[in-house]
């Protein structure tokens, strides 16, 4: 099966943010990663590869020259493949759709195709959706358990109050991970290695016939305002309990 | 102006608390407003949708939420009352059905929007797990938000009933293939839209130690939280993870027991009205963010709140 990977870089979640011209992040000494729930998404193909022999795994992304390096390091994972579709330009998420799914439909085949269910720097939670609406495919967000048999994906996303529902799909279909579903596995020196030597292949968004006329535009990035430093409450613990019950009920009124 | 499309949920009897908030920005709004229920019997909310001028009520007979059938059925409600704006809850299940219908129309989308202003087409939403804020413009006729739960004010309804117009499900061709819903053993309240939530970090030292949590949580009607520590150290299930990689929670009352508050944790929960820390280590970044702290051992504490509310709730 020819096994597709979505990713997207992100600053690391350690990373401390500061905002550039009140519209952007500074760049300057961030360390990128891959989105964390692509990193499941990663894995979990990889473990499907594992599983059925005879497939490749391509992992692919959207964004500047300075993805080439985290795009990297999904084939050090154990991808064999990988695409960039080139933009310096920030896309809205249905451009970002369209492009992977213009670059995708360029390829000989594909399966399954994998990636988190958001990135964690919009949070926007629609790449996943919008991809397999383009490509005509079914998808299921929030996956949380993943199997393949008889060219069907069967998963259990988790949906509200700790319930989650069981969906059969047939192959192509968009699998969009969350935390729990597997173990990423770290990158191994000689996968770092053969990384190195893979030949990318690079769009550039006129090669798919894409625009890139945002209908979403950031016009304002800040810093929430800080909240207020609390106070604690000194003496015998059961004295501070009584105090805090009364506080929540009285002062903060939140009970 | 535009026609404003409200998703209203309400299953097995259930309406949503958080549907009062969209139902009151929709009121607000000065739109011709048209909130749609995917629902057989709705007489009992009648009185919740007074103000609103058309409900679309759509008899779904036995059939539960299916991605396909519901999407097609509510784009084609869309484009006949022409609703160019749409609006709901920022829940699981209109993550999972709007961004369709968001494709399907060629409509912007924004999610978990903590401020909403439709005439400007703008929306605040928070990034990076809530490290910042993002002030964005949508250049579109077609737009559809979700609204943060918990966040927008909702009042109690108000104004005449009104006119509904009953709609059924359409057919469509079914790709995703709901096999079975399987319920967790104990219902869990859901900490996106729990008004109190109690989590627990590594401090909790192991599994059955959530059950000390469980018990306050009971008291609270409080929905059972973890920081990322507890998680990975297999304490707590990915469901139950606040912070980044985890849940973005917004409840009147956030306890932290045994959570060193750290950035990736704060970030997830800092929109708390109320924040109360309990940590043994007077020194840890929760007591800078909590509005009450409790220096002392969770195991003590917190059996200790319990029976204090039990007392006085």
């Amino acid at each position: 099966m020819n096994i597709f990977v979505c990713i997207k870089e992100v600053p690391d979640t350690e990373a401390s943010l500061q905002v550039k011209d009140g519209k952007s992040i500074n760049n300057e000494g961030l360390k990128w990663i891959i989105s964390p729930y692509d990193e499941y998404a990663i894995e979990e193909a990889l473990k499907l590869k594992e599983k059925l022999g005879d497939s490749t795994v391509t992992v692919i992304s959207v964004g500047s020259e300075r993805i080439v390096e985290t795009i990297r390091k999904g084939l050090a994972m154990g991808a064999e493949k990988a695409i960039h579709v080139h933009a310096e330009n920030t896309l809205d998420n249905k451009i970002v759709a369209k492009a992977l799914s213009e670059a995708i439909k360029k390829q000989d085949d594909y399966g399954i195709i994998f990636m988190g269910k958001q990135a964690i720097d919009d949070d926007a939670y629609l790449t996943h959706i919008y991809l397999a609406n383009y490509l005509n495919i079914p998808v299921a967000t929030n996956v949380i358990k993943f199997e393949y048999n008889d060219n069907k994906a069967i998963v259990e996303r988790e949906i509200e109050e700790g319930a989650r529902e069981k969906i059969e799909m047939n192959v192509p279909c968009v699998v969009a991970a969350t935390k729990g579903l597997n173990e990423p596995r770290y990158p191994s020196i000689m996968g770092m290695m053969k990384a190195k030597k893979v030949q990318i292949e690079k769009y550039e968004l006129s090669d798919i016939g894409i625009d890139d006329n945002n209908k979403v535009e950031v016009e304002k990035l800040y810093f929430p305002p800080e909240k207020p430093e609390g106070k604690v409450l000194e003496g015998e613990l059961e004295d501070v309990v009584k105090e805090l019950v009364r506080l929540l009920k009285d002062e903060a009124k939140v009970l | 102006m535009a026609n404003l499309g409200i998703y209203i949920e309400y299953k097995n009897n259930n309406f949503k608390k958080s549907n009062k908030e969209v139902l009151s920005f929709a009121r607000k709004s000065g739109r011709d407003t048209f909130a749609i229920v995917f629902a057989d019997d709705i007489s009992a909310i009648k009185d919740e949708l007074k103000g609103i001028n058309k409900v679309v009520q759509v008899k779904a007979g036995d059939k539960k939420y299916q991605p396909d059938i519901y999407s097609e059925t509510l784009v084609s409600i869309i484009r006949e009352f022409e609703l160019k704006e749409f609006i709901g809850i920022n829940s699981a299940t209109l993550k999972d059905l709007m961004p369709r219908v968001s494709a399907k129309l060629d409509a912007t989308m924004i999610n978990d929007c903590i401020s909403v202003d439709l005439d400007n087409s703008k929306a605040t939403k928070p990034v990076y797990a809530g490290k910042l804020l993002c002030d964005y413009k949508v250049i579109d006729d077609f737009k559809i938000f979700l609204l943060r739960p918990n966040v927008f004010s909702g009042e109690d309804a108000e104004g005449n009933d009104p006119e509904i117009v009953e709609k059924s499900l359409l057919d469509a061709e079914i790709k995703t293939n709901i096999v079975e819903v399987i319920q967790s053993e104990s219902r869990k309240i859901d900490l996106t839209e729990a008004e109190v939530i109690v989590s627990g970090g590594r401090a909790m030292k192991s599994k059955e130690n959530f059950k000390v949590l469980e018990e306050l949580a009971k008291v609270l009607n409080a929905g059972v939280g973890a920081s990322r520590a507890a998680v990975d150290a297999g304490y707590a299930t990915p469901d139950m993870q606040v912070g980044q990689t985890g849940k973005v929670v917004n409840p009147k009352l956030y306890i932290a027991c045994g959570i060193s508050g750290a950035i990736q944790h704060f970030v997830g929960m800092k929109t708390s009205k109320v924040i109360v820390a309990i940590n043994t280590d007077p020194e840890a970044p929760i007591f800078k963010k909590a509005d009450y702290g409790i220096v002392g051992d969770l195991f003590k504490v917190v059996p200790l709140l319990t029976e204090e509310l039990k007392k006085s709730l």
